[in-house]
């Protein structure tokens, strides 16, 4: 019993030093803003980060717009109001599915790759030779990728949304023969854009800040082994996606919660 | 406290330990400005963790490290980072960007630290690689390189900014004969051309001693002796000694501790057993 308290005691410890290394991690990085110099390196991991991710968002997002679409008339249609399929599709994506999948790809597309990359630079003595060259590795390596991270999740959540209903309108209007007016017609009546799409970029905007923070933290904490970085890559996508999907359950009771 | 301005780094009253482990305890070391220096010791001593304290990448328990009159420790990130401009150092495995080819990888510091214009700049970096053998090579990527190339291209990225002193750490690892005689001459002769301060952590003795002027032996966190190879050669400290001449046993036992031989054998099979941890 004594060593299980133990056990506990030092594991919370342990968790509250590796946080608070985070949070200052966090603040130096940030501290560290780029300059115009840096620029390059922003639009660079942009483009690492943002653009290489979005065949894998376009793709997922076309698949459960149609998967929304089909399950949406199949449960519509025994009400007679398949009319409403293209805002029940718009709402699933723009409140939920758009800023909660879109993490979760990237956190195992984006964030794995940000993870093994800054560990493997520790590992190679990468970051510690641009310490050494009196250049810092929060502002050189760590800022453009959490910057590339926060600005690009947004951007891939929208697309994700956008492409999303366009697959379910292939499906809704296209196959299944619900009429193009009610379809469009219903989802600009019902969408709002301060309550809806608004609401889904602050999600968007929230997990993009957590993800890209815990790949980078992995990565820079990471310890210099194979399994090291084995297991900070592996932590990247489980500690990511536990803290989205818990983080989404808050949002959407501030967000929406009537109380 | 100030420095002697005959060094260009003063270590004085260092300790540090790596949690119950003490890896110096309470030592002085004094690197002479403009000239090559080895830190030698058995592996696993602390030669690389003193290069780190020296640049200011770990904090000591206890002491004064002085690098041409900062108090490292005592510095602020900012004058820590503007010191260590003016410091090169040679890490082992190289540490190049494997992202950016040979010539982007000298020009980086250059990049960073300097105004300077993209056809100095290019001058700049050619002088360097030129210096280190490889102005041929400036096209290829890291990953195109052998080790010892990997390490001149280092060399040359260290000495890209023209500092004042440049450490080495274990440049001599895993070379093959011809590389490391390249690396052993481009160290003696970056020294005295560019009037450097060079600090080397090798145990490499032959190599090492070759071009030393001043050696500073160090194990079981102290000191065990400092000054010229001629000194230390005829140095009658046991250790020294035995390091020196690479003595199998001595002060640093051949066998590892443990029970009697004898009993050890008659015991029998009383502890013998199989290790059924899977790997």
């Amino acid at each position: 019993m004594l060593d299980f308290l133990q056990r506990l005691g030092r594991n919370a410890l342990l968790s509250l030093g590796s946080l608070g290394r985070a949070g200052i991690f966090l603040v130096g990085s940030l501290l560290g803003a780029p300059r115009m110099k840096g620029l390059p390196l922003l639009l660079k991991q942009l483009y690492s980060v943002g653009v290489l991710s979005l065949v894998i968002i376009v793709v997922s997002g076309l698949f459960i717009g149609m998967v929304l679409g089909l399950q949406g008339y199949n449960i519509l249609v025994d009400y007679g109001s398949e009319q409403a399929i293209g805002q029940m599709i718009a709402l699933t994506l723009v409140r939920e599915l758009g800023p909660v999948v879109t993490a979760l790809l990237f956190a195992g597309r984006a964030g794995s790759a940000l993870t093994a990359e800054i560990g493997l630079m520790k590992a190679t003595e990468q970051l510690s030779s641009l310490e050494m060259m009196g250049v810092d590795p929060l502002r050189q390596i760590i800022a453009p990728r959490l910057l590339a991270g926060f600005i690009a999740m947004p951007m891939l959540a929208m697309i994700f949304s956008v492409v999303g209903v366009w697959g379910g309108k292939m499906v809704g209007v296209e196959w299944l023969g619900v009429y193009e007016g009610s379809f469009w017609s219903n989802m600009q009546a019902s969408v709002d854009f301060s309550d809806d799409i608004l609401n889904g970029i602050i999600k968007s905007i929230v997990f993009g800040v957590v993800c890209t923070w815990i790949a980078v933290f992995q990565g820079y904490d990471s310890v210099p082994t194979s399994e090291g970085i084995s297991s900070a890559t592996t932590k990247t996508v489980v500690y990511s996606s536990l803290a989205v999907l818990g983080l989404d359950f808050i949002l959407t009771a501030v967000m929406f919660g009537d109380f | 406290m100030t420095q002697n301005p005959s060094n260009y780094v003063e270590v004085r009253g260092l300790t540090f330990a790596r949690g119950d482990r003490l890896i110096y305890d309470n030592v002085d070391i004094d690197i002479p400005k403009g000239k090559v220096t080895t830190i030698m010791g058995p592996s696993g001593t602390g030669k690389t963790t003193l290069l780190k304290l020296i640049g200011g990448q770990l904090k000591p328990d206890k002491g004064d490290i002085w690098v041409n009159g900062f108090n490292v420790p005592k510095l602020k990130r900012k004058e820590l980072y503007e010191l260590r401009e003016r410091m090169g150092m040679l890490f082992q495995s190289g540490a190049l960007f494997s992202d950016i080819n040979v010539f982007e990888n000298v020009a980086f510091p250059l990049r960073i630290h300097t105004q300077l214009p993209e056809a100095m700049i290019r001058d700049l970096v050619l002088m360097k690689l030129h210096a280190v053998g490889l102005r041929g090579a400036r096209d290829l990527m890291p990953s195109e390189l052998s080790g010892g190339m990997a390490r001149r291209v280092a060399l040359a990225r260290a000495i890209s900014m023209d500092p004042e002193m440049v450490m080495y750490d274990e440049p001599f690892t895993g070379q093959d004969p011809i590389a490391m005689g390249v690396i052993v001459q481009l160290i003696r002769l970056l020294n005295d051309a560019l009037g450097l301060t060079s600090v080397v952590v090798s145990h490499d003795i032959q190599e090492s001693l070759s071009i030393t002027d001043h050696l500073c032996i160090v194990a079981d966190g102290k000191v065990m002796g400092q000054g010229s190879p001629q000194e230390l050669r005829s140095s009658g400290n046991a250790f020294v000694k035995q390091f020196l001449n690479g003595l199998p046993d001595g002060p640093v036992p051949f066998h590892f501790p443990a029970t009697d031989y004898a009993e050890d054998l008659l015991r029998g099979d009383q502890d013998a057993g199989f290790s059924t941890k899977a790997w």
